[in-house]
């Protein structure tokens, strides 16, 4: 099963790797990531951060990414919740978790779909410091990493 | 009538995040309606500039410039993703 949210509130990664391997003894492995907000971005602190999406391509291009990773490795449930809305440092923002009968899978799979995300799902982050609010850039090497995949097309021009 | 949507800075630099227009006949592909777009001058021409590097989604999955498009389409306009 896949589950997909989009939610302003927090998430509890616990609560969602064990709701996620309830009764399936098939799971010999679960691999999660969780991403979360820093104080400093690119030599500047960070007050919070605004994260803005695109509803309905947002679910669908995270869908897609999920499935695309289906298709590569044999991986059970995943579960992928992203936050909007103001953050400030320490929250948490993105979790990844991906179940599978063994490890070597569900770990590629987590990392593929977190490098997908972060170079083909509609969100932008948009935060306040010091000297002002601003857009956060792309970053090539976030290209870099999903074209170890074989990810052709580049989000940063 | 295409529904045109702009997200994130494109949306702050031209001042509106969604509108519906009849697209003129001669634009048929995402290049053409950036162009046609462009041609409104001040903030659009800037913000949607060929340098300016914009991703493009019809029907809200990711295209590239020479995509064809539609009269009833969903057609949005971002800068690069920046989620994660």
């Amino acid at each position: 099963m896949t589950v997909i949210r989009i939610q302003t509130e927090d998430f509890d990664a616990g609560a969602e790797i064990a709701r996620l391997r309830a009764g399936n003894p098939k799971i010999g492995a679960v691999a999660s990531f969780v991403g979360v907000c820093r104080d400093v971005n690119d030599g500047e602190s960070v007050a919070t951060m605004t994260l803005e999406h695109y509803p309905g391509m947002t679910e669908k291009a995270l869908a897609g990414i999920v499935e695309e990773a289906r298709g590569r490795w044999r991986i059970d449930d995943v579960t992928v919740i992203h936050r909007v809305g103001e953050m400030k440092p320490t929250d948490q923002i993105v979790l990844v978790v991906v179940a599978s009968g063994h490890r070597g899978d569900a770990f590629a799979a987590c990392e593929f779909i977190m490098d997908y995300l972060k170079t083909r799902a509609p969100f932008w982050k948009k935060e306040a410091t010091p000297s002002g609010a601003h857009w956060v850039d792309a970053r090539e090497t976030d290209d870099d990493a999903a074209a170890r995949w074989g990810a052709g097309e580049r989000n940063v021009a | 009538m295409v529904k045109l949507l702009y997200f994130a800075r494109l949306r702050e630099d031209l001042g509106t995040g969604a509108e519906e227009i009849a697209l003129p006949q001669d634009v048929t592909t995402v290049a053409a309606l950036r162009t046609h777009l462009q041609s409104r001058g001040g903030a659009w021409a800037s913000a949607l500039a060929q340098g300016k590097a914009v991703r493009v989604a019809v029907n809200q999955t990711m295209v590239q410039n020479t995509s064809s498009i539609g009269p009833d389409d969903e057609i949005a306009f971002f800068p690069p993703v920046t989620g994660g």
